[in-house]
C-alpha cells in the first residue's frame, strides 16, 4: 500500500472523547485519518458523501472517552451497536490482516465485543466477551501516567517500530483491570504466553513488576496491553495518543522551557507515536 | 410483563464498590455491616404471549448486553 493509500477511521459515537488527538498522531506521520461516526456506516439518514463502508479504511481506531456514558458497563453499548450492523464486515476486516486499535474505552470495547484475548484466528470475534476490564480494585478513576514494560517478542504489529523497553502513557479509567475466567486465569496466561499476545504490563519506575499504585488498577499479571493471536488487534488501557509529544508528558514548565520541548519536531518525539508509526509502517508493507 | 434483571459479581470476583460502600458505612459508625455488595438492577417491561417466551428473550439480553459472563451472575424476577 502506498502512503497516500492510507487511510485510518476513528470510530465515534455519543461520549467518546479522545478522537481529535487520535486522528492528530496519524496526520503528524503524514498519513490521511479522520473521524468517522459509526451511523455512517449503515444510517439512511446520512449524506451521500457522508457515507463509509469498512473497505474505504484501511486501520480502524476505538478511541477513549466514555461511548453511551459507560453505562450498563464501559464500551459494553458501542459493542452492541458494532455487533449489530458491522459485526461480519469488521470480523472480515480483521481476518484480512487490517490493523485495528482499541485504547482505553476502545480496548473496552474491544473486549466486549469478544475481538480481545482474540484467541481464534478463523473466528476473529467471540460469540460472549472471553474477558473483562472491570473496575479499579481502588475503586478510583486512575487518572496519571504510567510505566509500561514492553514484552511483545514480534506478533503485535502495534509495537514493532518501539525503541524502547520502559515507556511512559497515562492512563484515566475507572474500569480498567484486566479479568480472566475464575480459576482459569492461568490457562488463559499461558495461551496468551504462548501465542505472544502480551504486550505492556505495569511496572514500577525502576522497571520492576509491581502492585497499587504502579498496577493502577490490579490487573491480572500486571497486563495493560494485549493483542490477538493474529497480532493485528491491539487494546490498551493506556493513552499513547497522550504520550506523542514530549510537552504532553511534562507538566513542570521549567523543564518544558530549560529542555527546548515545545517544538513539534527533531526530538521532541515521544514513546507514544511509535504506535501510530508501527500501523503506518505496517499498512505501507501490506 | 415486567422483570427484574439482577446483575450480581460472581462469588469471588473483587467488588470495590460494595467494599468501599462497607468503609464509609463503618466510618458513619454502623459497626456491624459486615459485608456489602453491588448490584445493578435493569427493570424491562416487554410484550410477549407468554411468560416462558419473555424469560427466553430476557435471558438473551442478560448473554448480550446486561452482563459479561466472566464476571457477572445474572438473575431474573417477574414483578408483573
Amino acid at each position: 500500500m502506498e502512503k497516500d493509500e492510507i487511510r485510518i477511521a476513528v470510530m465515534r459515537i455519543e461520549g467518546t472523547n479522545c478522537e481529535d488527538e487520535s486522528v492528530k498522531a496519524f496526520k503528524a506521520l503524514g498519513v490521511y485519518a479522520e473521524t468517522v461516526h459509526l451511523k455512517q456506516f449503515y444510517s439512511d439518514f446520512i449524506k451521500e458523501e457522508e457515507m463509509r463502508t469498512i473497505w474505504d479504511y484501511s486501520c480502524i481506531v476505538f478511541p477513549g472517552g466514555f461511548s453511551a456514558g459507560d453505562y450498563v458497563r464501559a464500551g459494553v453499548i458501542f459493542s452492541a451497536r458494532l455487533k449489530s450492523v458491522l459485526r461480519k464486515d469488521l470480523e472480515e476486516f480483521i481476518k484480512e490482516g487490517y490493523p485495528v486499535l482499541g485504547i482505553c474505552n476502545g480496548f473496552q470495547i474491544l473486549v466486549e465485543l469478544g475481538a480481545l484475548p482474540g484467541f481464534d484466528e478463523d473466528r476473529p470475534i467471540a460469540d460472549k466477551p472471553e474477558m473483562a476490564l472491570s473496575i479499579n480494585d481502588s475503586n478510583r478513576f486512575e487518572c496519571r501516567p504510567t510505566f509500561l514494560k514492553h514484552e511483545n517478542k514480534g506478533k503485535c504489529i502495534f509495537t514493532r517500530r518501539l525503541k524502547r523497553e520502559i515507556v511512559v502513557f497515562p492512563v484515566a479509567h475507572a474500569e480498567g483491570k484486566v479479568t480472566f475466567p475464575m480459576g482459569r486465569e492461568e490457562e488463559y496466561l499461558n495461551t496468551l504466553k504462548e501465542n505472544d499476545q502480551i504486550v505492556f504490563r505495569y511496572v514500577d519506575k525502576d522497571g520492576n513488576y509491581a502492585g497499587y499504585p504502579w498496577n493502577p488498577n490490579g490487573s491480572y499479571y500486571n497486563i495493560a496491553g494485549i493483542c490477538n493471536v493474529k497480532g493485528n488487534v491491539f487494546g490498551l488501557m493506556p493513552h499513547p495518543e497522550r504520550a506523542i509529544w514530549k510537552w504532553q508528558l511534562y507538566s513542570d514548565i521549567d523543564l518544558l522551557v530549560e529542555n527546548d520541548f515545545w517544538e513539534l519536531e527533531g526530538n521532541n518525539e515521544a514513546d507514544g507515536l511509535a504506535i501510530f508509526r508501527s500501523i503506518v509502517e505496517y499498512l505501507l508493507k501490506f | 410483563m415486567i422483570a427484574s434483571v439482577y446483575i450480581e459479581l460472581k462469588e469471588g470476583v473483587t467488588d470495590p464498590e460494595g467494599e468501599a460502600t462497607k468503609k464509609a458505612l463503618h466510618l458513619l459508625g454502623f459497626k456491624n455491616v459486615k459485608k456489602v455488595s453491588s448490584i445493578k438492577v435493569f427493570r424491562i417491561e416487554i410484550d410477549s404471549v407468554s411468560r416462558d417466551e419473555a424469560e427466553k428473550e430476557v435471558i438473551e439480553m442478560c448473554e448480550k448486553l446486561l452482563a459479561n459472563p466472566v464476571i457477572h451472575n445474572y438473575r431474573i424476577e417477574w414483578v408483573d
